[in-house]
């Protein structure tokens, strides 16, 4: 390229850019720079920060345009396969590199414990525990097309149900794991009913605004969930008569979700090849279509709704022996937002990406 | 009686806030089919901006109403502002991608702000001075504040102004075509970029003086109060027909009395269910809202 025009275009993408840093110096001023102190009435001015935003916005603004103007240009070759398509398609066709890959990823997830620390290890039960709640998102949100922002009040049923009755009666981990997915599965049908009718944004604020509920529910009735200090002292699932110490509990627990996450994958996986699967995509790439090939919307729809509860139901009661307590805040509330990430990147994917999106995400958070 | 009268300005001090921030739910729903989730957070920094402000005026020596107009100004500037950088950034690299992506992004970027704000600022409860002077010919009335007047008084104005922008100007009328339809809009010459800028703009304008009334109402905030807000707000602009200017009005309305009394003669711990259980309820019988048309779907 000409000089000449090089360092034009260099002196253009510096004065955008520190025009979006003065902009955002700007935009920021009075609350990253101003602090006011109630107590003794004076104004603290931090106007390093000011320093911070703006070279941070003039090096983002260059990444980010030079960002757009790749994914525009990158429109047309859209056709072309990008590296991770070949990487994927690669192992696909060769059946013994796919089978060396799952062998050493089996090996792997089964050494974690005694290669790593009882902390890593106690971080991976919580990614674990997001791989399990993002594939029952993606039975609901993924396959059905259904955006429902209150499945963390399934997990909240799930994770409510242990706590009450092992508190009350002494319930176990292994009995309170299917029965908490049963009845998670009756709160799903009991509100997929009323929003049948309802679909995209209208569907996103009703489940919200049922997730809330829920939320408000277990805070404010103390005779039933103990408000807003929760429930204490659940006990850990039985390991049929071995005395453990807390650390090996907590490989033990690992095991127990390495053992969930695998069966779930594997569950999710035969429901979408089948034909409630098949079903459940139909509908959502277009509901009237799907309802004119003779399926039947009623059923699909309490479906997805019963299984993806189901398994965040699941998780509730897998969360909890690591706590070892329950309370509003800690599950349904809390886990919001950390999971919101994780559906933007796995949920229209097939559940592998899913998982990934989910155990990285909560890697991030934890370390 | 007595009671009665104070829960129902009560009702009628929420739902105008509620109308405040759902026009601009509604406006921006009409028009780009997008929940801007985010619009509870701008509120709140337009809170926060005119907290800050207005503590640094007062140290300054300056009080009373000229405080509220120029702690209110630079609110409102500067929450149009964030809410013009929010289209820019979230939702206009968006445009053409599927319909839950913008709806992420915004989710996204509401918990984004919040955390701003929190870590900027602080995580507790900051206590917001009075803005909103008694007034003297007030000082009989028992059920109603002066700042439950002001709030109304303004609501109305705000909203009657709205009404007559889209109405009766030029970019009004672009953004009524914009939101009928977006291409035929186009073609015809309107830069729909600049009446979606404009639209956010309004909304976040009308949400930052929501945001700086009921603050100095209520008297404290935090950084949080923006995502209740905001979801009670979609749920009046559901409630009242989404895309529709008097919808949002009526739906933060009939949803402020309804929490208010609910509250007063039911129980208070349970107010943000009375308004969800409401908002369900009208989605079943009524889906498209007490004044929204029913639209057919084809294939």
């Amino acid at each position: 390229m000409d000089l000449h025009v090089f360092a034009r275009r260099a002196l253009r993408e510096a004065a955008l850019s520190a025009g979006t840093a003065l902009w955002f110096m700007f935009l920021t001023f009075p609350i990253m720079v101003m602090k006011i102190s109630p107590l003794d009435k004076t104004i603290q001015w931090r106007l390093n920060r000011m320093v911070w935003v703006g070279v941070s916005t003039f090096v983002l603004s260059l990444v980010w345009r030079y960002l757009m103007a790749r994914r525009d240009r990158g429109g047309s070759r859209e056709e072309g396969r990008s590296w991770q398509k070949r990487i994927g398609e690669r192992i696909r066709s060769d059946r013994r590199l796919s089978v060396g890959l799952l062998a050493a990823l089996g090996v792997l997830v089964l050494s974690f414990p005694m290669v790593f620390s009882t902390y890593q290890t106690s971080i991976m039960i919580t990614a674990l525990m997001y791989v399990m709640l993002g594939l029952g998102l993606n039975i609901v949100v993924g396959l059905a097309g259904l955006l429902d922002l209150g499945y963390v009040a399934f997990y909240a049923v799930g994770a409510y149900f242990y706590a009450l009755m092992n508190h009350h009666f002494g319930l176990g981990f292994w009995v309170a794991l299917p029965f908490a997915g049963l009845l998670a599965a009756t709160f799903g049908v009991l509100l997929g009913f009323p929003v049948l009718r309802l679909r995209g944004d209208y569907l996103a604020i009703v489940t919200l605004g049922f997730g809330e509920i829920i939320r408000l529910i277990l805070e404010n009735w103390n005779e039933f969930s103990f408000g807003p200090s929760g429930i204490a002292g659940i006990s850990r699932p039985g390991s049929f008569g071995m005395e453990l110490t807390l650390d090996q509990h907590i490989v033990y627990l690992y095991y127990i979700m390495v053992a969930l996450v695998c069966f779930t994958v594997f569950v999710v996986g035969r429901l979408r090849d089948s034909r409630i699967g098949r079903a459940w995509i139909a509908l959502r790439e277009d509901e009237i279509a799907c309802q004119a090939m003779g399926i039947d919307k009623t059923k699909t729809k309490l479906m997805a709704f019963a299984l993806g509860a189901t398994w965040q139901g699941s998780s509730g009661v897998s969360w909890l022996p690591r706590p070892r307590s329950s309370t509003p805040r800690a599950s349904p509330s809390w886990s919001r937002p950390s999971s919101c990430p994780s559906w933007s990147w796995g949920a229209w994917a097939p559940s592998w990406a899913s998982s990934w999106a989910r155990s990285s995400s909560s890697c991030c958070r934890n370390t | 009686m007595e009671y009665f009268l104070e829960l129902f300005f009560g009702g009628l001090t929420r739902g105008s806030i509620y109308a405040l921030i759902a026009l601009g739910y509604t406006m921006v729903y009409g028009i780009i089919e997008l929940i801007n989730f985010a619009h509870g957070e701008i509120y709140m920094i337009g809170a926060f901006t005119a907290l800050i402000v207005a503590s640094a005026l007062s140290l300054s020596g300056m009080s009373g109403w000229s405080l509220l107009a120029l702690a209110g100004a630079v609110a409102v500037v500067y929450s149009a502002a964030y809410g013009y950088t929010l289209e820019k950034i979230a939702y206009k690299p968006l445009r053409n991608a599927p319909r839950l992506s913008p709806l992420i992004s915004a989710i996204g970027m509401s918990i984004f702000l919040q955390n701003y704000v929190l870590l900027a600022q602080t995580s507790d409860f900051v206590s917001f001075p009075a803005l909103i002077e008694e007034f003297p010919f007030m000082e009989d009335v028992t059920f109603m504040r002066s700042s439950e007047l002001v709030i109304f008084v303004v609501t109305v104005v705000a909203t009657a102004l709205l009404t007559l922008f889209i109405k009766f100007t030029k970019t009004g009328k672009a953004m009524r075509a914009v939101a009928q339809d977006k291409t035929m809009a186009m073609l015809l010459g309107v830069n729909v970029n600049r009446v979606i800028s404009v639209t956010f703009i309004i909304g976040s304008a009308l949400a930052a003086i929501g945001g700086v009334l009921i603050s100095s109402h209520i008297g404290q905030i935090n950084f949080y109060i923006g995502f209740i807000a905001g979801i009670k707000a979609f749920t009046a602009a559901v409630l009242g027909g989404i895309g529709s200017i008097p919808g949002a009005v009526l739906g933060g309305m009939v949803l402020g009395w309804t929490e208010s009394f609910a509250t007063g003669y039911v129980s208070s711990d349970y107010e943000d269910v009375f308004a969800f259980g409401l908002l369900v309820f009208i989605l079943i019988f009524r889906p498209a809202g007490i004044l929204g048309r029913t639209t057919s779907e084809k294939v």
